[in-house]
């Protein structure tokens, strides 16, 4: 049973730059992927608007019955978020290495254009690794 | 007043002109040109990394031996650009005057993933040029180009800087004895 469901990367401006499912239960076509991507954007957004403490960063995490949401957000608005079983600990950690594996596979390529979706085949192969080492940590328990 | 310009209606779509249409500009031109530009920039970096070296490294002594200028680029030069020796040296099986120098990742090439319709392109063409910049200036003309070599259990496959020396070295060579 896989932990982590699915990865999101969001640019700065709400589109879907990268997605990579991993369960089979959240399964979703391209479109709806890119709905949902839209939607969050917008909603971490109102987040910030609706907090009552100044400063708020938006959503972080967000509990549901059958899944649990992690968000991060770096410092120029690009947006990690993964999909996970609920109660699954260190998804920050992950989502910080995965925006480690962002910065040196996606943004130092030559070939890859800001904004647009993700098509770096180092990059695949770095967070499959990344991924799958999680896994094993967390299954290995 | 001036600038006011109508548009001509056309009754019907077919009499309208036909546009001239979007330039087409050939993919592999453009890699060709992109990888030319590369090793040209690498030449200028490989010709003041011969005079550096020679100065610091050797003593100004001059390699006049095809062996010594190759363990020279596959040592030295390798030290100093990339922080340690190139994986391997070796002899072209096939032709005298082939020599390859093998990387199992070339430092410019860590980071970079070519996309599936540049073919077979390789930044280490950039590599290719400083080689062949050092080559030229140390007098042993070269053809030196960059490729990838897929290596059976490797996930990523190896760089081979192909060496192609000129007739003249090989017959100044020869003469050495």
């Amino acid at each position: 049973m896989a932990a982590v469901y699915s990865l999101y990367i969001i640019n700065k401006s709400g589109g879907l730059i990268f997605y990579k499912d991993y369960g089979s239960a959240g399964r979703m076509d391209t479109n709806d992927s890119l709905r949902l991507a839209s939607l969050w954007h917008s909603m971490h957004a109102i987040s910030q608007q609706l907090s009552p403490v100044a400063g708020c960063t938006g959503i972080e995490l967000l509990e549901a019955d059958t899944f649990d949401l992690h968000c991060f957000q770096s410092l120029t608005g690009t947006k990690f978020f993964v999909v996970c079983q609920p109660g699954t600990q260190h998804m920050e950690i992950l989502l910080k290495h995965i925006y480690e594996l962002y910065t040196d596979y996606v943004l130092k390529n030559p070939f890859y254009e800001m904004e647009m979706p993700i098509r770096c085949e180092l990059f695949d192969i770095n967070l499959a690794q990344a991924v799958q080492k999680d896994r094993v940590v967390l299954l290995g328990r | 007043m001036i600038g006011v310009g109508k548009i001509k209606q056309y009754s019907n779509v077919l009499d309208k002109p036909v546009s001239k249409g979007k330039q087409e500009v050939s993919l592999m031109d453009n890699i060709a040109e992109l990888e030319r530009r590369l090793e040209d920039a690498g030449y200028t970096v490989g010709a003041r990394v011969l005079e550096l070296l020679c100065h610091r490294e050797k003593g100004n002594r001059r390699e006049t031996r095809l062996l010594g200028i190759l363990s020279f680029v596959h040592s030295t030069v390798w030290k100093v650009l990339f922080g340690k020796v190139a994986d391997s040296l070796e002899k072209g099986t096939e032709h005298e005057d082939e020599y390859m120098i093998s990387e199992r990742e070339l430092l410019v090439n860590r980071f970079i993933s070519i996309p599936k319709d540049m073919g077979t392109f390789n930044c280490g063409a950039f590599v290719a040029g400083i080689v062949r910049g050092v080559l030229d200036s140390a007098g042993f003309p070269a053809v030196v180009t960059a490729h990838f070599v897929p290596i059976e259990g490797l996930l990523r496959p190896r760089t081979t800087i192909l060496i192609k020396f000129a007739e003249e070295v090989l017959r100044r060579e020869a003469r050495l004895g």
